[in-house]
């Protein structure tokens, strides 16, 4: 009978013990998607730009590997990244574009000041996309293999520390 | 001049808060009974020595002192008053000296008022308050100093954010901290009683106001929370199962059990050991409660500040005071004879069942918003919501709303069943009727349903106690739990209903057309852009019609903030006596239209409704008991002088 006195001590000690381990852990903010290594959820986006076409599960089961990248014109961290997206262009990556709640002037405007790496940018109004792609936040982007899988997340922007990562796993992707 | 008389001033408090300790302690033991007549001073003074310091750090806030670092931080010269006022709490530092001024004052309050108990349990009790003080003043002291002046006085503010600006958002965080306060004051009756083995009704009855005011305010402060979360996160949800809700639910659920088992305690000398356990889980739940909120540890939808300095502290502070107690409690509850048997079939047999069923749902609640931090530590990232609270919180919440209905029905010690047969018969069949009645369009699921056939049976049977009374000379306490259970059914009714009967509608409109939801024809008279001091925002104007009637205006934003850049939905809400129709505005969906979500929701204010009911029966309940505490003093008084005078 004494025995049972000491129990809600035991299950004090148990949490105390789970808490203090998850405290000294470095806190990891971000969440990665469930995605990963699945094919892409259909879809069929209105172009969110008058000089791309929008985007289709379709187009990305051409046999090529691409970059995803899920982004949109009111942020900030995506100023940032826009000229290390420039330089995979530059290296012959193809990237396309998912603009999360966002208006066409808006877009516009955007691209004009800090370049258009897209081949295509589709609109993603509702983020109902984006939260079926497993993404959680812009900007993030995706390496998507030529059968339409998704087979890399990058969360955060693109640094340029990024971009040998990112080709490498396009490579990967390819073969 | 002023930030260093607050800071002395806390200095000082907490140096009688050392004293209090000690004395209080010694006290315990027959040996240090001279030591004893230091105790209940040392505690009214420490009262006043922080209310001191409390004032002056409001005072700097209303001239802005900009030499001191926490004005400088969190508040500016052209603030309205109130605000800069609210800036004091609205931060980590003012917040913790909030915290333990009112602990302080609470523990002056005792010390002043409490003479039921007997003297040795309140020295033990008073030297208990002292200890968890402590704790607070070495941090506030030693890493958290409001008082701080900057080398250099700034030249101004920098907490202009109009965010934060919030009438709403600044009375919060006392009223929580209020109901914690409450509670760690039944943790000191808690352990003092433990210390000297004395658990008797006295104890219960001193406990009890402590309780049942911490209790009110949980109350008050979860509702007016959900109703935020409601208006302003724009998802048209009202509670999300969210750490930072369960937060503040985990205490309220533990201190219902306890209210509940004080006053079997009270009335009847029975369930010691359980009340007194209830006690140290109560202010356990409101402590891991801040650690969960403030460590960062669970991701949670509702952002705040976190640091993980802030978490180990508290997570030691925990460690002290709760590992402490339950040390003190495994050895010395086998000790604590159980107190008075009763019958199952009595009121204490169904607050038993009562404070059962509670503790299984608070089991529940800790277990969901727990469980990530376990599995994470296997790399195992989950997240617990409705799915996992809802049906398995319902296994235990159906049966306790039975047992509400019948409990206060019966007598002390035993009853007989034959007795309350007829009404409860006739409150069951009109409960059987509602489910009958609400399943008839076949389309509303189980937990709705029965959350409406429940509501029904229980708002009967909350009166059901005034049954045959004088309803004049029902004392004030048995109002305030026939209103708190009224309230509860309320509540119930507003969950189930909002669940059941919610309509959406999701639209794209042009200017000028309309579109249906529920009995609410909605149009889209115009889309403006305005902008704020930090935003700009889409604003549209609806003009909504419920059955022809007038056209009511709505103004739902779509907001942009730009440091840092976010984006929020402004709710518009139209509300009627029988529930609220919801307004979000998205973005442009092409040609002209644009998004509306639109919910039309029956009764969903019943929930805070009940919630204020709830609590208003809580207020009662305490004005009774403390107004019948001061009629028996009188009693006892008159009765000693008249002793005197017979012996004079």
């Amino acid at each position: 009978m004494r025995f049972w006195w000491w129990i809600p001590l035991a299950l004090f000690a148990l949490f105390l013990g789970v808490a203090a381990y998850q405290l000294t852990q470095p806190k990891d903010e971000f969440v990665p998607s469930t995605m990963v290594g699945q094919p892409l959820p259909d879809f069929d986006l209105r172009a969110a730009h008058p000089d791309r076409p929008g985007l289709t599960t379709a187009d990305f089961r051409d046999g090529r590997p691409r970059l995803l990248n899920i982004w949109a014109s009111w942020c900030l961290p995506c100023i940032a990244e826009a000229p290390h997206l420039e330089t995979l262009r530059r290296e012959g990556v193809d990237i396309v574009g998912i603009a999360i709640r966002d208006r066409p002037e808006d877009v516009a405007r955007f691209l004009a000041t800090h370049g258009n790496p897209y081949s295509r940018i589709g609109a993603d109004d509702l983020s109902e996309v984006q939260l079926g792609i497993g993404s959680s936040g812009v900007p993030e982007t995706f390496v998507i293999d030529g059968q339409g899988i998704i087979r890399h997340q990058h969360i955060g922007d693109v640094r340029a520390e990024h971009v040998a990562v990112l080709l490498e796993k396009l490579q990967e992707a390819a073969e | 001049m002023i930030a260093e008389l607050g800071l002395a001033a806390l200095w000082l408090a907490a140096a009688l808060a050392a004293l209090q300790l000690v004395t209080g302690f010694l006290a315990v033991k027959e040996s240090g009974g001279e030591m004893a007549v230091l105790v209940r001073p040392a505690a009214m003074v420490q009262g006043l020595l922080c209310a001191a310091a409390f004032v002056m750090l409001l005072w700097l806030f209303v001239i802005t002192d900009l030499s001191v670092k926490l004005v400088a931080m969190n508040s500016h010269s052209d603030k309205p008053l109130i605000f800069k006022l609210s800036g004091a709490w609205g931060n980590h530092e003012g917040s913790m000296l909030l915290w333990i001024t009112v602990m302080a004052l609470a523990g002056g309050l005792i010390a002043l008022l409490e003479r039921r108990l007997p003297e040795r349990t309140m020295m033990a009790t008073l030297g208990a308050q002292a200890f968890v003080g402590l704790g607070f003043y070495a941090f506030l002291l030693f890493s958290s100093n409001p008082f701080e002046r900057l080398p250099q006085p700034a030249v101004e503010g920098l907490g202009l954010n109009p965010l934060l600006q919030d009438i709403g958002l600044a009375m919060h965080p006392p009223t929580l901290y209020f109901g914690y306060v409450g509670l760690s004051v039944a943790f000191s009756f808690a352990v003092g009683a433990l210390l000297t083995r004395q658990v008797n009704p006295d104890f219960a009855r001193a406990m009890r106001p402590w309780v049942l005011g911490a209790w009110i305010f949980l109350t008050l402060g979860i509702t007016a929370g959900s109703y935020w979360a409601y208006y302003e996160l724009g998802w048209g949800g009202w509670w999300f199962w969210d750490p930072v809700e369960n937060a503040s639910l985990m205490p309220w659920l533990a201190a219902t059990a306890l209210l509940h088992s004080a006053s079997v305690l009270a009335a009847r000398d029975a369930l010691r050991v359980w009340t007194i356990m209830l006690g140290v889980v109560a202010f356990s739940m409101s402590m891991v409660g801040t650690f969960l909120v403030r460590s960062g540890i669970l991701t949670s939808v509702h952002a705040f500040a976190v640091d993980p300095e802030r978490g180990t502290f508290i997570l030691a502070l925990l460690a002290i005071y709760i590992g402490g107690a339950l040390v003190l409690f495994a050895l010395r509850a086998g000790s604590i004879a159980e107190g008075d048997r009763f019958s199952v079939s009595s009121r204490e047999g169904a607050l038993v069942v009562n404070n059962v069923m509670l503790s299984a749902i608070l089991g529940i609640v800790l277990l969901g918003t727990l469980y990530p931090l376990l599995t994470e530590a296997f790399d195992v990232r989950v997240s617990v919501g409705p799915p996992y609270f809802n049906p398995v919180g319902a296994v235990f919440v159906f049966p306790m709303l039975i047992v509400m209905a019948v409990g206060p029905l019966l007598r002390w010690r035993q009853d007989d069943w034959q007795r309350v047969k007829r009404p409860l018969i006739a409150t069951g069949l009109v409960t059987l009727a509602t489910l009958v009645l609400a399943m008839m369009p076949g389309s509303i699921d189980l937990l709705p349903l029965l959350g409406l056939a429940f509501a029904t049976g229980l708002a009967i049977a909350s009166f059901l106690p005034l049954r045959g009374r004088a309803l004049l000379r029902v004392p004030l306490a048995t109002w305030g739990m026939v209103i708190a259970h009224f309230g509860i059914a309320v509540a119930l009714f507003g969950m189930a209903s909002e669940s059941a009967f919610s309509q959406e509608k999701l639209a794209a409109v042009k200017v000028g057309e309309s579109t249906r939801v529920g009995p609410w024809q909605v149009a889209l008279a115009g889309v403006e852009p305005v902008a704020g001091p930090n935003w700009t925002a889409i604003e549209g104007r609806l003009l909504a019609m419920h059955d022809g009637g007038e056209a009511i205006e709505l103004d739902p934003q779509a907001r942009n903030f730009w440091a840092p850049p976010q984006e929020t939905t402004e709710s518009a809400l139209a509300t009627r006596w029988n529930g609220q129709l919801y307004a979000v505005i998205g973005n442009e969906a092409g040609q002209g239209r644009w998004q509306l979500r639109l919910w039309w929701k029956p009764f969903v204010t019943f929930i805070w409704y009940g919630g204020l009911l709830v609590a208003l029966g809580g207020l009662l309940a305490l004005i009774g008991r403390l107004s019948a505490d001061l009629k028996r003093r009188a009693v006892y008084a008159r009765a000693e002088a008249r002793q005197r005078g017979v012996h004079a």
